[in-house]
């Protein structure tokens, strides 16, 4: 029984990856074809089925004279805004989410929980809603085609992720820790930042994470609040449709816009399972 | 210096969890306060600490007024029940934050850290960190971490709860000395248990709390002889002193139809009417002559074997002090121990101990 267990979690893995890493294959190898190997059928190995080129990637770099899309300005871009609205995101979140998981806050009928609940809701409108009210918003300041604009929306957006896995992280941190610092001369704040927010950084990880994939994959919000000036790489990307589909430097631009939240994943997975909080409480 | 507890109350519910205390704890004595779970015992140290506001009140400590000190300015230490330790510090970190918290000379921080952890016996555990370290071991780090502090109030709440019974003889025995150690340096030691034997074997002064509120307190000898209430009764012994209503009548005492003993001298002066006769689960033994009592359960602990009996609506937890495998619903004959009979008035207050 054991054993066929362990095949079957095995077997599954497996099958997993395959279904994970196949669409990957398939990329790679598309993005080094040209519109002749990918109309005529199903071909995989290159030199014997194919014959490669670096077409469909030098578009991804070339100036638009050239007809290519120079995508290197809207990269930096992207990961610009991206991190900097993560990490203003989850400052902000960690903070907010301690004062909602260890103080008490009440007004009127408000409390603790309604202002967690306040910050998902965020999430639960579609982002068409938003539109509007951010288009008027960011033109109204001065913002629209900025990259500080995309900030700002993108710290709306990124913030209610990071306080929800922030809140949920503290609420499981026993307050005993808090209160053992403050016992041995930790005022409030020198408790939270000498020893609760060390012990936080597991979470801080998993919440970073993740608002660094919503960011990073937004195409809504950047699409509409971006023109000429500021390009980020999803918008960007699209500009490679034209009559015929470039399906070879669509893949390669595919692959690199994806090749950061892999080694970002990467690095993040390497940590969580360092960090544990067993040495807190039995 | 003695720490005062004036009328301290909290009712965060509809409950009292701290009712009308008041305590007074003398430097260089030891305190322990007895109570089952939920009556108080961590509102009451945590409020010490300051951890918690009462709602009415006052404490104070060396003729300041406590409540107006913030915690991180109370110098004083605790030790929860759980392991609390700062998991990203190693030991001697864990040991040293307090320390280094209060801007100690490195030089300093580092003989005391040696001192404290010499005393629970973490030599050679300096670098681990907190995740490597057993149990026992985390809870010894917390202690030490507790006592390199010399806090002038040491809070202990029933710090030995969560280790096994080995362990919690072992360090059980290092307390003891570690107290008398440390009464050298005057400070107050209070500490929360549940368990009876525990606060009889640390034998300093004991608090007997419930419901919030203070049922009695005194020495462990005079605890342990004279409860004050039957509800101390039940609380100050382990298994709880058998509770139960009882008649007095021409000279006998009536527990019920079947169960009636001859009164006992020194009970004889005790005029007729209702009581509670209340007999510690040691002084009932085993005997053919005795009442005939349905056996519900036994359970076997270390050398002995509790027998909990009924009979008709008589239960009782007898101690027999041997190994015995019994039946269920055997019928056990038993009989109690005269001489050691207490007696309570009715609404709970002691009328008559053996020790009077």
């Amino acid at each position: 029984m054991p054993k066929l267990y362990t095949f079957l979690k095995y077997f599954f893995v497996v099958l997993w990856a395959c279904f994970v890493i196949a669409p990957f294959l398939w990329a790679i190898s598309t993005s080094f074809k040209d519109f002749n190997s990918v109309t005529g059928g199903a071909t995989y190995i290159p030199w014997l089925q194919f014959e490669p080129t670096l077409d469909g990637w030098s578009v991804l770099f070339k100036p638009g004279s050239q007809g290519g899309i120079n995508i290197i300005g809207p990269y930096f871009n992207s990961i610009f805004v991206t991190l900097t609205a993560s990490l203003i995101s989850i400052v902000l979140g960690t903070l907010a989410a301690y004062a909602l998981s260890r103080y008490t806050f009440k007004a009127g009928i408000v409390k603790n929980n309604d202002i967690t609940f306040f910050f998902i809701s965020q999430r639960i409108m579609p982002p068409v809603v938003l539109s509007i009210p951010f288009f008027i918003f960011l033109s109204s300041l001065g913002l629209l085609d900025s990259l500080a604009g995309l900030i700002l929306v993108y710290i709306v957006l990124l913030m209610p992720i990071a306080v929800w896995i922030m809140v949920d992280f503290f609420n499981r941190v026993p307050r005993e820790i808090d209160e053992t610092a403050l016992i041995d001369g930790c005022n409030p704040f020198q408790a939270f930042f000498k020893v609760v927010l060390p012990n936080s950084v597991p979470g801080m990880l998993v919440a970073g994470l993740f608002c660094i994939i919503f960011g990073w994959i937004d195409f809504f919000f950047a699409f509409i609040l971006t023109f000429t000036k500021v390009q980020l790489l999803p918008v960007k990307i699209v500009a490679l449709n034209s009559s015929i589909t470039p399906w070879w430097s669509l893949s390669a631009a595919a692959l690199v816009s994806v090749a950061p939240l892999i080694i970002v994943a990467f690095i993040v997975e390497r940590y969580l399972s360092k960090g544990n909080l067993s040495g807190a409480l039995k | 210096m003695s720490l005062l507890l004036n009328k301290i109350s909290f009712k965060p519910t509809e409950e009292y969890h701290l009712n009308d205390i008041s305590l007074r704890f003398d430097s260089g004595k030891m305190y322990t306060i007895l109570g089952r779970t939920l009556s108080g015992k961590t509102t009451l140290l945590k409020t010490i600490a300051g951890l918690q506001t009462p709602d009415s009140g006052s404490i104070n400590f060396d003729d300041t007024d406590f409540l107006s000190i913030p915690v991180w300015k109370r110098n004083v230490a605790m030790v929860y029940q759980q392991f609390i330790n700062y998991p990203h510090l190693n030991v001697r970190d864990n040991i040293a934050f307090p320390l280094k918290q209060r801007k100690m000379d490195e030089n300093l921080i580092e003989s005391e850290v040696q001192e404290a952890m010499e005393k629970v016996g973490l030599i050679g555990f300096e670098s681990r960190k907190i995740q490597e370290l057993s149990g026992g071991q985390q809870q010894r780090v917390a202690l030490a971490r507790s006592l390199a502090k010399k806090a002038k109030i040491l809070l202990l709440d029933e710090p030995l709860v969560n280790l096994d019974y080995k362990l919690r003889e072992g360090l059980r025995e290092e307390f003891k000395k570690l107290f008398n150690v440390s009464d050298e340096s005057n400070s107050i030691l209070i500490y929360a248990s549940t368990d009876p034997l525990e606060a009889m074997q640390l034998n300093g002064d004991i608090i007997v709390i419930d419901e919030g509120k203070i049922l009695q307190s005194g020495t462990a000898k005079d605890v342990f002889e004279n409860p004050a209430t039957a509800k101390v009764a039940e609380i100050t012994n382990d298994p709880a002193m058998n509770i139960n209503k009882c008649l007095i009548q021409d000279n006998s005492l009536i527990m019920n139809d079947s169960v009636q003993i001859q009164i006992p001298d020194q009970l004889k002066s005790i005029p007729n009417g209702k009581y509670l006769v209340g007999i510690r689960a040691t002084d009932i033994y085993l005997d053919d002559q005795g009442f005939a009592f349905d056996l519900e359960i036994s359970e076997i602990s270390g050398s002995e074997t509790f027998l909990h009996l009924r009979n008709n609506n008589l239960k009782c937890v007898a101690t027999i002090e041997e190994v015995k495998t019994y039946n269920t619903n055997e019928v056990v004959k038993i009989n109690f121990d005269k001489s050691k009979i207490y007696l309570f008035e009715e609404s709970g207050e002691l009328r008559h101990s053996p020790y009077q």
